[in-house]
């Protein structure tokens, strides 16, 4: 066998991991991936070790819940094939492994800058000469958009060819917030530190992330999650879930300039928001999942107040999206605006929403599932058009569904059993994976462990990090100014993407 | 001189009540009515900052755009009484010299340099290109039913007809309120609230624009609005005596005002694509009236 299966959140020796050489390695995984739709890559980086790169590449299969994980050593002076001449969905990765190690593809056809880490190999590419994508013509013109953007939320910039009022090529330039949280979690040696950090990855995704860290920690370290702390997680995540779509909802609305809908929905994403203040004091869910123990149970009392407000959100919200999806002039909108195909879903790997949006069945619950999940048959939204109006469907429908999981687990809540941390220090030599479904998709976090268990590596990957190039193409031809509604309907994290 | 008062007391409300309209039906408190008017006297207290690219054009835009649309006003009628200009054909000079304001507010648009200020333009200068056939095919249609060619006289004889006339005030009123939201940019054809570039079009083209000149741009907006509010209003008022159509007039801009605002709280903005296709519609409206002229006089058998 030349590499390994694992399941989520399983931890093994990193020996355990086949090393092979590099011509093997891309033959195994881009065999992997080509004629199955089933699989996709959740992550592929490089770790240096003797001054050489050793590349892990994971490969997980939705059917099987497996996950293939092989690895070669490479060297940074020497020139390679690339995967992404073969398959394009390695492409951010191995963009990412050149920056960081300076390792050369003969054959990559788009070999830019990721997010101009601050241990990157070669310090002068900078952020100010991104060698965008130009064209000649006298017919075409170039918008430049950003990098502060107009509702001054988080910045990045966004390169338009245009002819006329028709969009040709998106061409989106990252990076502008890389804060270096990778090197951070090496650097911080405190389990809350470390815990914090994983909370800033992404604002919106708090839970997602801790969660993806929590679980990957217990497993390092030998824990067994308690159903207390699994469910508290997996309530939490479902919560954050509806409040975020809620929240998405509401400004797909402002972007159509649908002024009932953009109020409504913003109202009734507030009370949702605000549970976390009441459950863990803290409105953004901060400090609420912490690996190895459960600080604030959930109690009684709280499941009945979130009966009550999900009593108050729920007919609200039906009548309004009821409302928003038989006015026509909402739905010219929608339809037919921003579509991805479904072989460019498939060649690019896109995760979560923007996955399901065309009829790929891919989510973490059903097909790597970990919490909670590994007991509730759990049954993903598809849609089939990969437009504005599957992402936003998907959104409401996802939400209605959340409601009827989170009605269902409150009717038993298990006792609580672990308030303190009761952890041992994590495995020597150890390779863990930890794959989360997140309202915006598939998050994983990869953990390695050296001779004395402290942390050598820890690679993260946000959802946005294979979906941005999904917004590129999913603009193409259509009027620029559809972009905001396109890429509200994706609403995918700069940040996480830049870390 | 009667017209320029009352639409410049229109103006200091009429905005104001677009906005509370919108902010009641979105459940909120929202800005007292003459806010807008605040903003402006704000905004009139603070000099401009010009950006080094762009000339001389750009500066003296706000102003002219201003005064094309003060010296439109001026040919308004209002009631018995004559706008301040009064000439054979006046219509026509309403709207050249409202073209004229809106050309300079194009090229100063251009004169930025910005690429979202070229796009804006080119979708004003489109949109207001396919609504122009629609005004003068229905001012043309009054002009030959009533016989007469100015402002003035046509409203006030527009009465005196049947039933008819009647069926083609409601047409024209659709035509002209459709116009008065597509010269304002407002919804379906724009969304004045966006603060996204991409999807503006007025907006974007006075992105530049700041202090003074934002000032006089924005109650030029004001001002817009409210005169083509009154010439709405003429095509409900004949001969009523004043003490009956000054109250009618504002109440008749109130209205419009609330639909407005009604239309801005309750349906999306159209796609860009599909606001040329929907301009134009306007044009086979007027047409429509055209025809019901026709018919009136016997022209048309």
């Amino acid at each position: 066998m030349n590499y390994i299966t694992l399941f989520n959140q399983q931890t093994v020796p990193v020996a355990s991991i086949p090393e092979i050489n590099y011509f093997e390695f891309l033959e195994l995984n881009t065999g992997f991936i080509r004629g199955h739709k089933e699989r996709h890559c959740v992550n592929y980086f490089g770790c240096i070790e003797n001054e050489k790169v050793k590349l892990y590449c994971c490969i997980a299969d939705d059917l099987t819940h497996e996950i293939f994980v092989s690895s070669s050593i490479v060297k940074t002076s020497s020139i390679y094939a690339s995967f992404t001449s073969r398959c394009l969905c390695f492409e951010k990765f191995e963009r990412e492994i050149h920056e960081n190690f300076g390792i050369k593809y003969n054959d990559h056809p788009w070999l830019k800058p990721v997010r101009y880490a601050h241990n990157r190999s070669d310090k002068n590419k900078t952020i100010a000469n991104y060698p965008f994508y130009s064209i000649d013509s006298e017919e075409l013109h170039e918008v430049g958009v950003g990098p502060i953007h107009a509702g001054i939320i988080e910045p990045g910039h966004f390169r338009f060819l245009c002819n006329g009022e028709q969009i040709l090529h998106l061409e989106i330039q990252l990076g502008f917030q890389h804060r270096g949280i990778e090197s951070l979690f090496l650097e911080k040696k405190k389990i809350n530190q470390r815990a914090t950090l994983a909370e800033n990855i992404a604002g919106d995704t708090v839970i997602g992330h801790t969660s993806a860290f929590s679980y990957l920690w217990e497993s390092l370290c030998g824990f067994n999650t308690t159903n207390d702390i699994a469910f508290a997680r997996t309530l939490a995540l479902e919560i954050e879930r509806i409040a975020i779509h809620t929240g998405d909802l509401s400004a797909v609305c402002t972007d159509i300039a649908y002024q009932l809908g953009s109020s409504v929905f913003g109202r009734l994403r507030t009370p949702v928001i605000n549970f976390f203040q009441e459950w863990c004091g803290n409105r953004l869910s901060k400090s609420l999942v912490r690996p190895g123990c459960n600080l604030f149970p959930f109690t009684p009392t709280l499941a009945i107040r979130l009966t009550d407000i999900l009593n108050a959100f729920e007919p609200d919200f039906t009548e309004m999206v009821t409302e928003l999806f038989k006015l026509p002039s909402a739905l010219s909108r929608f339809e037919r605006t921003g579509v991805v195909s479904q072989e460019d879903v498939l060649s690019l790997g896109t995760v979560g929403p923007s996955a399901r949006m065309n009829a790929l069945n891919r989510d973490i619950r059903l097909s790597h599932p970990f919490g909670l999940w590994k007991n509730i048959k759990h049954d993903p939204i598809i849609k089939h058009h990969g437009d504005v109006y599957s992402r936003v469907q998907i959104r409401k429908e996802e939400v209605i569904q959340s409601i009827q999981y989170i009605r269902t687990l409150i009717e038993n809540i298990p006792e609580c059993t672990t308030y303190e941390n009761v952890l041992e220090k994590p495995k020597p030599d150890s390779f863990v994976i930890s794959l989360i479904e997140g309202w915006r998709g598939e998050i994983c976090h990869c953990a390695i462990t050296d001779s004395l268990g402290e942390l050598k590596m820890y690679k993260i990957k946000d959802p946005s990090f294979h979906n941005w190039l999904a917004l590129a193409l999913a603009v193409r031809n259509n009027e620029i100014s559809d972009f905001p509604i396109c890429n509200k309907s994706f609403n995918l994290s700069y940040c996480g993407h830049d870390l | 001189m009667l017209s320029l008062l009352l639409i410049l007391i229109a103006a200091a409300f009429f905005s104001g009540i677009i906005v509370r309209t919108k902010s009641i039906a979105s459940g909120r408190k929202g800005p007292g009515v003459f806010q807008p008017i605040k903003d402006v006297i704000r905004l009139f207290k603070k000099g401009a900052v010009y950006s080094e690219t762009t000339s001389i054009i750009f500066r003296i835009a706000p102003t002219i755009y201003f005064a094309s649309v003060v010296m439109a006003i001026l040919v308004i009628p209002f009631d018995e009484s004559k706008g301040i200009i009064s000439f054979k054909g006046d219509f026509i000079f309403f709207a050249y010299v409202l073209a004229l304001g809106k050309f300079f507010n194009i090229i100063a648009a251009m004169d930025t340099g910005s690429s979202f200020e070229g796009m804006g333009a080119s979708r004003e200068a489109l949109f207001s290109m396919f609504a122009e056939p629609a005004f003068f095919i229905l001012m043309g249609s009054l002009a030959l039913l009533t016989g007469h060619t100015s402002f003035q006289e046509i409203f006030y004889s527009l009465h005196v007809g049947s039933y008819i006339s009647y069926a083609i005030t409601t047409l024209a009123t659709f035509v002209l309120i459709m116009i008065t939201m597509i010269e304002n940019s407002r919804m379906p054809i724009d969304d004045p609230k966006t603060h996204l570039e991409l999807t503006m079009v007025h907006e974007v083209m006075i992105l530049d624009n700041s202090g003074f000149d934002l000032g006089l741009i924005l109650t030029t907006g004001y001002l817009k609005f409210a005169m083509y509010g009154a010439l709405i209003v003429n095509l409900f008022i004949g001969m009523v005596p004043y003490q009956y159509s000054i109250p009618m007039f504002f109440i008749i801009q109130f209205i419009i005002a609330v639909v407005v605002g009604l239309i801005e709280s309750f349906m999306a903005r159209f796609r860009m694509g599909h606001n040329a296709q929907y301009i134009f519609a306007l044009t086979s409206v007027s047409l429509l009236i055209f025809f019901g002229v026709l018919l009136v006089l016997e022209k048309f058998v």
